[in-house]
Parts: structure tokens; sequence; C-alpha cells
């Protein structure tokens, strides 16, 4: 096991699994958590070692999140999200000396990194703006009417989508980075939800100023393709798996103590138990197999941007985020009364609240949507392996 | 004679692909900064196809394929070459 990964599993089990329930009855920030893991220097981890961090491969990073995933699902959520905004610099801002410096102080200060999206008036449509970028002279303004923005409160810094320019057609985004002194919120809305409580992803008006070396230089179209949206559909794939796997330990907990009760019979929930396996070992094929594509595709503009690669990702994300809620659904059938109860060591209320929110992030609908158009002109892929 | 760039700008027209009259662009200039959406981007390639009789081929489907009349005119050009030596 790697170090990074044996420092993960430290976290969630000695510190973000003691506060998970919590984190969830006062929907608060997990605090204990992201002290320990900027204890740990698990932050800044995927910054190249060039600019002090661990150089942290993808597979690494979706560990991480799974490991978390399985304690405490807000503060994998808000982990992975974190990393999805590091992936940006890193792939992105190489080039230029405002970025480069940015993953100084990632690596260096363990910041965390916030993300402003989705907008009042988009929807979830997260590639069209309402808000522009006005630049005077080096100088930059930005104001956003965020819908939500999760730990925005809690950030060190937020990646804020907008218009290139008050002329520019909804499409045409830029990501600008800005850092707490660099903006102001207004809270517009506040976080009561089912689950992933812990995120508290309020709406906010964020206003921003900053210097225009703090915009990404590539277009967002490219940045979201290459990276926001391969990264985001993987990370918050494997934390959701991690979900699920912890409610289907607890089911074989359960089902293993029915079993030494009565020596020489199965129980009844043995069978759900082998059917809740079954989805479980897809849902790691899935994440694990769109994992190596990314990896072989990493470094290519060319097959990153392809439709096929989109639709793989697109595929990730419907199917793990289905696929985890029935997991959870299979461990509560299977822990009966004692897994509907908050206050047992069997409980699944939570994981299945969190796993509820898979669809929603990003609606599948609106990503089927998406998939369904690309197919129009996609070829059927005739080969089992690329 | 009408080129190919003319029949690409047809479609634009046609189609209402972009926010924008296609008429106030250049062939070099950047589709995207104009609004093109990756949507709108699957709809232009449908009418290529039907307009051109030629099959875009998965290698194709990409971002950069589309950015530029220039770039899809050299898309949809090498498509009618190879279709011409079949
Ligand atoms: C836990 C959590 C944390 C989040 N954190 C952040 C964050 O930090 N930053 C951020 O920017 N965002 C964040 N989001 C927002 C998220 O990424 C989505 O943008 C948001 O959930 C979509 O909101 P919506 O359901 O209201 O909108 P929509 O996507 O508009 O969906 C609303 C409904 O309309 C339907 N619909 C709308 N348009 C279409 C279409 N074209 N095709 C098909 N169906 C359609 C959908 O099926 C759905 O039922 C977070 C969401 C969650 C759940």
């Amino acid at each position: 096991m790697s170090d990074l990964l044996q420092r993960a599993r430290r976290v969630g089990a000695e510190v973000a699994a003691r506060h998970a329930s919590a984190v969830d009855a006062d929907a608060r920030f997990p605090r204990e958590s992201f002290a320990a893991l900027k204890a740990e220097k698990l932050l800044g981890v995927m910054v190249p070692a060039e600019f002090g961090g661990a150089g942290a491969s993808i597979p690494e990073i979706l560990s991480l999140c799974h490991a978390l995933g399985q304690h405490c699902a807000s503060t994998a959520m808000i982990y992975a999200m974190h990393q999805i905004q590091v992936a940006c610099i890193v792939r992105h801002g190489q080039q230029s000396p405002w970025h480069r410096q940015l993953l100084q102080r990632l690596a260096g200060e363990q910041l965390l990194l916030a993300s402003a999206t989705s907008e009042a008036g988009v929807g979830g449509d997260v590639r069209s703006s309402v808000c522009a970028v006005e630049v005077e002279g080096q100088r930059l303004k930005v104001s956003k009417n965020a819908t939500v923005i999760s730990y925005g409160a809690d950030a060190d810094g937020i990646l804020v989508t907008a218009r290139r320019t008050p002329d520019s057609p909804a499409s045409d985004q830029v990501i600008v980075a800005v850092l707490k002194g660099d903006y102001r919120l207004e809270q517009t809305s506040s976080w009561d939800t089912l689950g992933m409580r812990g995120t508290c992803s309020n709406g906010y008006w964020l206003h921003a100023a900053g210097d225009v070396a703090q915009i990404l230089p590539l277009p967002y179209a490219d940045i979201s393709a290459q990276t926001m949206l391969p990264t985001s559909h993987l990370t918050w794939s494997s934390l959701w798996l991690g979900i699920a796997t912890d409610a289907v330990a607890r089911a074989r907990t359960f089902v293993r103590a029915e079993a030494r009760k009565k020596p020489g019979s199965t129980p009844p929930g043995a069978l759900r138990l082998a059917e809740s396996m079954n989805l479980l070992q897809h849902m790691k094929s899935n994440v694990v197999a769109a994992a190596r594509q990314y990896e072989a595709a990493l470094g290519s503009a060319e097959r990153l941007t392809a439709l096929s690669f989109a639709v793989a990702m697109n595929n990730l994300k419907i199917g793990t985020s289905q696929m985890a809620v029935q997991v959870v659904n299979h461990a509560l059938l299977i822990c009966g009364i004692s897994g509907y109860r908050n206050d047992s060591e069997f409980s699944v209320g939570r994981h299945l609240r969190d796993a509820h929110s898979a669809a929603l992030m990003v609606s599948n609908d609106r990503i089927l949507a998406n998939t369904a158009n690309l197919l129009l002109v996609l070829k059927d892929d005739p080969g089992l392996f690329p | 004679m009408t080129t190919v760039a003319d029949m690409i700008r047809d479609i634009f027209r046609e189609g209402s692909i972009l926010p924008v009259d296609i008429a106030t662009l250049s062939d070099s200039a950047d589709l995207y900064t104009a609004g093109l959406t990756s949507h709108a981007t699957v709809n232009l390639m449908l009418s290529l196809e039907e307009k051109f009789d030629v099959e875009f081929p998965d290698r194709l489907l990409r971002r950069r394929t589309f950015e530029s009349i220039d770039a899809i005119k050299a898309a949809v050009g090498e498509l009618l070459d190879q279709k011409a030596a079949a």
C-alpha cells in the first residue's frame, strides 16, 4: 500500500469516521478531517515534485477519495472537489507564472480550493455562463450569482467560470483562480439537504477582483473536456464506491453475526450480500477501466477531447451514481431495521442519503441528453480492448 | 463556382449553428469564441455529412476539427479525397 493511502486511511478511520455523524447532523464543515488532511499534507499531493508536492497520479488520488468515502462522504466529496481544482491548475497552469506560484502555495501551505461553476440563470448547464470577466488594464473584476459553492466559507481560494469578456457568447468561458482576499462572499442560500450535508454547499454572490494573470490561459471548454470533466467523474465515482463499500461492509458484518448465531444454515441476507458484491465489482471495474483510459489519454489533447472519451466518462458517472444507491439499498434490506436505525452499528441511512446526491450532482438526465446528442455522430467501436 | 468553404458557410447560415452571422467571420476565425457549443457541433457534423456525403471517422470527432472554417475545410477535404480514391 502506498504511503499516501496509508495516511488517508488513518485520517479516515481515526478522524473522519469519528466526526461523520456530527458533521451530518449539524450540516457543518468537517474541520477535524481537514485539519488532519492538512497535517498529513494530503491536500497538495497532486502538485508535481518540482513545485513541492508529491506528484500523485490519478489512480493514487482516486484511492484516497475511495478511502475517505468509506468513513465520511462529505469529507471525501470536499477532498475530491478540491483535487479536481488542483488538477486543472496542474494540467493547465504550468505555463503561467501566476499559477506556478499557486502550485507552490498549494503544496507549501496546503490551501483548500473550491469551485464556482453553477450559476443562477443557466441551471446545471455549467458550459454556459451569465457572468463575465471585466478587464481594465491589468486588473480584472467578476461578480457571479453562484447557486452552489461547496465549503465556500472554508476555502482558501475558488476557481470561477465566467464568460471571457462582457461581449462573449455564453459558451466562450474562462476559469479565473481567485484567492482569499481577492473576493467577498454574500450568502444567498443555505444548505439543509437530504445528504452530503457537511459539504456546506451554500449559494453566494461572489464578488472578485484580481490580476488578469489569474485567468487560466486555455479556454474553459478545453479545460473542462480534458481535465475537469474526467477528473470529476473519476473522483466522484471513487468516493461513491467508497460509500457503497462501507455499506456492504456493514451488511457483511450483519450477515456474519447471523451466521454465527445459527451455524450450519446460511442466513437469508447472504444471497443479497452476494448480489451486492456483484454490483460493487461492477462499480469498481468501471472506475478502474475509466481511470486506465484517462491515464492512457493523458498528455494528448487530441485523445482527451475526442467525443468517444467524453461518452466513456459520462457513462462512468451515470453507472456508478446509479449503482451506489442500489448497493446501499441492498445493504439496507440485508440489515433490516438495524440498518434503518440511526443509532446502530449497522446503520446505512447516512450512506443512502449521501449516495442519492450522485445522480443530481450534474443531473444524470442532463448527462444522458449530452451523450444522446454525441451518439448521433459517434461510430461504434467494434473492438473489445482499446 | 461554389467552393467547399462557401458550402460550409451555407450550413452555418441555414442551420443557425452560431449566435452570430457567419458572414462576419473570416475563414480562420475561432468558432468557439464566436459561440459554437458542443451541442451545435453535432448538428454541424450531421449537416456536413449530409451535404458532402461523407462520414466523419471517430478520429476526426474532436473539438479542434471544428474550430474554424479553415479547419473544417481541411477535414472535409481529406474525407472527399479519400472518397475519390476509394
Ligand atoms: C453535494 C453537491 C455539491 C455541489 N457542489 C458544487 C460546487 O461546489 N460548485 C458548483 O458550481 N456546483 C456544485 N454543485 C451543483 C452541481 O454540480 C449541479 O450543477 C447542480 O446539482 C445542478 O442543479 P439542478 O439540479 O438544479 O439543475 P439542472 O441540471 O438544471 O437540473 C434540474 C432538473 O432539470 C432537468 N434538466 C434540466 N436541463 C436538462 C437538459 N438539458 N437535459 C435533461 N434534463 C435536464 C434535470 O433532469 C433535473 O431534473 C453541487 C451539487 C451537489 C449535489
